[in-house]
């Protein structure tokens, strides 16, 4: 299956949940040095549920479309289940193969996500490799 | 010998079809170019029969002594050394800017001597500047360039009559927009400011001839693995007075003549600065890559390459939407970007194609900043490129923009 599907590109073209957040209860922004793509993202939390999510961002299109899509899932979802999202949901919301030169451009919606909860927890930022699960990759491409 | 691109393709390992799987469209030469044979097999050569280097008492050992200070002598009059003492072996071009500013800088730059380098400089020379300026306090004075990528002369001037300025350091040939600072002109009037200069050939070393004392730069810095060698090995030229009285920059063994429990002294150059086992069968496989290259003239050299840079400059600036950032005079690589679409999907979709070609900031992020544009894609050319493999990007970019441009 193509990278440049068609969901994807529709994500890309048409970001959903982009913008900023007045009442935004934490914010947090992160870059993916290789390659600049950048994502802040806004949540309003409340009683320990993700009430409000909106994000900014540029670069490619996997980064901006993986965050969008990630966006649509974050309403009404509690800091637990947020707090437990793993690389294999984003795979499984973009459905395409990533490959290991893309899966930072995939991944940076989540780990943006991972460091604004902890920046909520009131705990400090973690590095890329507790987000991105390279080890499991093996050069492989991953399908769907 | 004369330069038959089809024979030299024929040398390149990564060039021959296997079974059903053709070789790549290889444009990315100026991040690593491909290794030639003869390399390969020097390498091989050395690692089969190796021993370590100034240290055995039998033969093989000495077998390998005399291989690797070969080397340096096969590096010295490629660039017109005039000693074989000036020629440092190094990890790579990147060591080789980290030793001088850690050797020469730490023992001659003060807080508030300045270092003066420009806008088109690699990260590996710019960082290790940036880390004297945090421990030392020095100060950095940029050379901007306009959108040909000329290099301010005006302001480079005005920067030469600050105060303390003791080192220039520039790039031969940016590795983004493939233009090339003039050099001789730019370290005379260094030495006239009384600095010393430093050139970072790691981009110009394959597509043009050094001559370090007609240049009369004081340090000069490549790789092996962009001149058609091994990884894992690069050179720093130096000139013998300066090599001979800096600090040395790792410990180790080799490089000492006596360590006591309290002190040590160093031995002569260049093995002051080559603590350890060095990188031996890289340089010797190296060595082998510029015997290889050198065999071909630097003209039919200069001559290929330029038709292959007009061709892509043709191509490219052919197709809307892309806007080229190398100028017309530029040489090896050739940046641009395409409207509304990523580097990093241009070079993707490249990719789907076969062809491999670089996106992003380039390890040149101070010179994107400048340019205005958070990255690039970089088309680069080796010797063994052909105007048919160039042919093949342009049907992938009209791809690229075919599939971005749908709403």
């Amino acid at each position: 299956m193509d990278l440049y599907a068609e969901n994807v590109l529709d994500h890309y073209r048409h970001p959903r949940n982009q913008g900023t957040l007045k009442d935004a209860t934490v914010s947090h922004a992160e870059k993916n040095w290789s390659c600049g793509d950048e994502i802040t993202m806004h949540l309003r939390i409340e009683d320990g549920v993700i009430r409000t999510v909106r994000w900014e961002g540029t670069g490619c299109a996997i980064s901006q479309a993986a965050m969008s899509l990630l966006s649509e899932k974050l309403e009404g979802v509690t800091l637990k289940k947020a707090a437990e999202l793993q690389q294999k949901d984003i795979f499984r919301l973009l459905g395409v193969p990533i490959s290991p030169r893309r899966l930072q451009c995939a991944l940076i919606g989540l780990h943006t996500l991972k460091n604004a909860l902890r920046k909520e927890r009131g705990e400090p930022p973690h590095g890329w490799m507790d987000t991105a699960e390279t080890d499991s990759m093996d050069g492989a491409t991953f399908g769907t | 010998m004369k330069l038959d691109v089809e024979q030299v393709r024929s040398m390149f390992p990564a060039l021959q079809s296997k079974g059903d799987t053709t070789p790549p469209v290889y444009l990315d030469s100026a991040a690593q170019s491909l290794i030639v044979q003869a390399s390969l097999n020097a390498v091989v050569q050395f690692e089969t029969s190796r021993a370590n280097v100034h240290r055995g008492m039998y033969p093989l050992a000495e077998q390998a002594t005399g291989a690797y200070e070969n080397a340096r002598r096969t590096v010295q009059p490629f660039l017109h050394a005039a000693h074989p003492q000036e020629i440092v072996f190094t990890k790579n071009g990147t060591e080789g800017t980290n030793l001088v500013a850690q050797s020469w800088g730490r023992a001659n730059l003060q807080a508030d001597d300045a270092v003066v380098l420009s806008i088109l400089e690699h990260h590996s020379n710019v960082v290790p500047w940036l880390q004297l300026k945090r421990e030392k306090g020095i100060r950095l004075e940029w050379i901007d360039c306009d959108k040909q990528g000329n290099l301010g002369q005006e302001q480079y001037r005005q920067a030469l009559q600050k105060k303390n300025v003791k080192l220039v350091t520039l790039t031969g040939q940016s590795n983004v927009l493939g233009v090339r600072p003039p050099l001789k002109k730019m370290i005379q009037l260094a030495h006239e400011a009384g600095a010393i200069t430093a050139v970072d050939a790691a981009q110009l070393v394959v597509h043009y001839p050094i001559d370090v004392q007609n240049l009369d730069c004081d340090f000069l810095t490549f790789s092996g693995h962009k001149i058609y060698g091994p990884t894992g090995i690069g050179v720093l030229y130096g000139k013998r007075a300066h090599l001979e009285t800096m600090p040395p920059f790792l410990g180790g063994g080799s490089m000492i003549q006596w360590v006591e429990r309290e002190d040590f002294t160093t031995t002569d150059i260049p093995t002051k600065f080559e603590a350890g086992t060095p990188p031996t069968a890289q340089a010797v496989g190296l060595a082998a890559a510029l015997q290889w290259l050198t065999q071909y003239r630097w003209e039919d050299i200069e001559r290929h390459e330029q038709r292959l840079f007009r061709h892509a400059q043709d191509i490219l600036s052919a197709i809307k939407g892309v806007q080229i950032l190398s100028p017309a005079t530029a040489s090896g690589c050739l940046s641009f970007t395409l409207d509304g679409i990523h580097p990093h999907d241009v070079a993707e979709i490249l990719s789907q194609r076969g062809v491999c070609m670089r996106a992003g900031h380039h390890c040149a992020q101070p010179l994107h900043d400048h340019l205005g544009i958070p990255g690039s894609v970089r088309l680069s050319i080796g010797i063994y490129n052909t105007e048919a493999e160039i042919d093949c990007v342009a049907p992938a970019l009209k791809h690229a923009i075919h599939l971005f441009s749908k709403s």
